[in-house]
């Protein structure tokens, strides 16, 4: 047992555990809808990859931000946003995150703490890194946590916004996800070094980088470094080493990639990880997991009957907040 | 009444929004000990300190991408992004960001954002370093535009927008900055609405919208045609996003005629626009096609020569009114 799992509660860990379940239990239902063709648009899911989303996002103030990536429905659902808002999102009703205006990847919530997705790579680095200046000069204490993936960190606004957290010593966290492929070309192939996290030394913050399977490790490492920026000390720049399971968006072919590889880091899988770990603590049983599993099967289910049965946008909605000229 | 030039007359905006509102504050290279590379920001840094008036590295997506983050916070952000050439390099947040995340936050996120930029020829900068890109902005909704040619008008523009809750870029003339002899501004502050033209100079045989630096053009202009016996209304919009189309087409409506003016090359300029919503919304009251006085459509130049040939000029303007009158 590690230290940081002395310090979380039994409740903790197995909160933790749901919610990862609710994380793949949403995007599977995603996957599913998306399938039977009644999700519009483009969906990016990040099943296999839950581990970081609760990781990270666990244990910081409901005050504190996030700039999730485009495969940010898991970083959403842990902060709090309601699934029914994000179902209804997905399928464009009225009554969706962004009242059908945004998309899949454009939900947020300002007051629960979530920026609006950003649907241009590197782009919601400065952006997130302005809100960071904003905390600091409104001395409240707050973190931002600002995510990216491996292929969005060659892009030059991260370099821009790292930079200006660190020499203004911002409360910022920059976790990099890496699933080792930005679409189609392997991480290996787009950077000529092993770890991103090793570009946090040009910036002069730490760099780590982090199994990001694991649910725990993520979780100490991420508190370590929102500690560090809510001390006034700067940034940190995390690198979770992850696989995405699915495309790159639903209905990808996943030309570039081999079945082999993919089968290799399911077995990876963090929640199984998680619950193994759980049962080996003697905190989990298998009964208690069932339970936990259709309960949040339930949960979803119905956030995605509510949402279905919300009412479509009318057409003109679409004039509403347009700028008048 | 106080007496300032266009460059005092920003600056004293600048001055006076930073003493109103402690949530504005500026950020750009070079603006603070410096005092900004055309000397706009001069004595704002002693005054209000590093954290007000910010100097930022060379790294203009940081520049305006952080102003969008803090204006998401409720801070009232002022970048200066030095030349108007340089908009190019932070265009992600100028475009796809501050201008759309109202909308696409169903509302929920308001962006006070304030940008100004140094743009326009005239000072032998070459290519890279004088061009007028408000076409560019003027095309994505969300955005305001505002091309003040005067210091009155610049100074209540200015105040309007860091007071406006959706971002607003502020386009300064640079050529303006060391032209332009004093105005007369009142005492008391003012603030001048965003989207209101005004009418420069009344006449009744043509009517020419210009603005920026080609307003004093348009009215250098106008003052000779009206030694040949043509009255020449000069109208300047001011704000070309959104638009007073009611005070142009009342010109229009009362002239019969028009010409547009602006700086920028003429293909997929601002003045196509204008034509097109004179011709859409005014058709009945035109005697003669519209005409528009712009750049060429090149780069622009370096040597003097060449550059002053380029950049339209009383001259210019006085035969693209005579050509629309047939004189």
């Amino acid at each position: 047992m590690s230290a940081q799992e002395k310090e979380l509660t039994n409740e903790q860990l197995l909160e933790m555990y749901r919610k990862m379940l609710l994380v793949r239990t949403f995007e599977e239902k995603c996957a599913a809808e998306f399938a039977k063709g009644v999700m519009p648009g483009f969906v990016h899911l990040s099943v296999g990859q839950e581990a970081i989303a609760v990781g990270t996002v666990y244990g910081l103030r409901k005050d504190d931000f996030i700039s999730a990536t485009h495969r940010g429905h898991g970083c959403l659902i842990v902060k709090g946003m309601p699934m029914r808002k994000m179902f209804a999102e997905m399928l464009g009703r009225k009554t969706g995150a962004c009242g059908g205006k945004g998309c899949s990847f454009h939900m947020g919530n300002l007051s629960l703490g979530i920026y609006e997705i950003n649907g241009i790579l590197g782009s919601s680095t400065p952006i997130a890194t302005g809100s960071a200046l904003a905390m600091k000069k409104a001395g409240t204490e707050q973190v931002h946590l600002a995510y990216f993936g491996d292929g969005q960190s060659n892009l030059g606004s991260i370099h821009e916004g790292m930079n200006f957290a660190a020499i203004h010593k911002l409360p910022i966290v920059y976790i990099c996800e890496n699933n080792l492929y930005g679409i189609s070309m392997r991480q290996t192939d787009a950077t000529a070094i092993e770890d991103i996290a090793d570009r946090a030394t040009a910036y002069g913050f730490p760099g780590v980088a982090v199994d990001g399977n694991d649910v725990i490790a993520v979780y100490e490492v991420s508190q370590e470094a929102v500690k560090r920026a809510r001390k006034g000390n700067g940034p940190t720049l995390i690198e979770c080493k992850t696989y995405r399971w699915r495309g790159h968006f639903e209905g990808d072919p996943t030309v570039y990639r081999s079945e082999k590889e993919v089968e290799e880091w399911k077995k990876k899988c963090p929640i199984k990880r998680l619950k193994e770990r759980l049962m080996g603590l003697g905190i989990l049983t298998e009964e208690m997991s069932d339970r936990i599993i259709k309960e949040v099967e339930q949960e979803v289910e119905e956030a995605y009957q509510q949402a279905w049965n919300d009412p479509m946008p009318a057409p003109e909605d679409a004039l509403i907040l347009g700028f008048a000229r | 009444m106080r007496e300032l030039t266009f460059m005092e007359a920003i600056r004293e905006a600048l001055r006076e929004e930073l003493k109103r509102d402690e949530k504005v504050y500026l950020l750009g290279e070079d603006i603070g000990k410096f005092g900004g590379c055309f000397g706009v920001t001069k004595g704002l840094w002693e005054e209000f300190g590093s954290e007000r008036v910010m100097d930022t590295p060379i790294s203009e997506a940081a520049i305006v991408g952080t102003s969008v983050g803090a204006a998401i916070m409720g801070w009232r952000p002022v970048p200066e992004v030095m030349f108007a050439d340089f908009l190019t390099v932070c265009f992600d947040q100028l475009y796809n960001q501050a201008p759309k995340l109202k909308y696409m936050s169903n509302g929920e996120m308001k962006i006070p954002l304030t940008i100004r930029t140094a743009c326009g020829a005239g000072i032998r900068a070459g290519a890279q370093h004088s061009q007028s890109p408000e076409a560019l902005c003027v095309h994505c909704p969300g955005l305001k535009v505002v091309y003040p040619g005067t210091a009155y008008d610049a100074y209540g523009l200015l105040k309007a927008a860091i007071r406006d809750d959706d971002p607003v870029i502020v386009f300064e003339h640079k050529l303006l900055y060391f032209i332009s002899g004093k105005e007369q501004l009142p005492d008391d502050e003012f603030t001048i609405p965003l989207g209101k033209a005004n009418v420069k100079r009344e006449g009744k045989d043509v009517t020419v919208v210009a603005y920026g630096l080609m307003l004093s053009r348009a009215l250098g202009a106008a003052e000779k045609l009206q030694g040949d016996g043509i009255s020449v209304e000069v109208v300047d919009p001011r704000t070309l996003s959104p638009l007073d189309k009611e005070t142009i087409i009342n010109s229009l409506k009362k002239t019969h005629r028009a010409v547009i003016v602006h700086e920028a090359p003429k293909t997929g300029g601002y003045g196509g626009e204008l034509a097109a919503i004179l011709a859409e919304e005014a058709f009945d009251y035109l005697d003669a096609p519209i005409g528009r006085v712009a750049a060429p459509d090149t780069p622009i130049p370096f040597s003097p020569p060449m550059e002053d040939f380029y950049l339209p000029n009383e001259e210019r303007i006085v035969q693209g009114v005579r050509k629309v009158l047939g004189t």
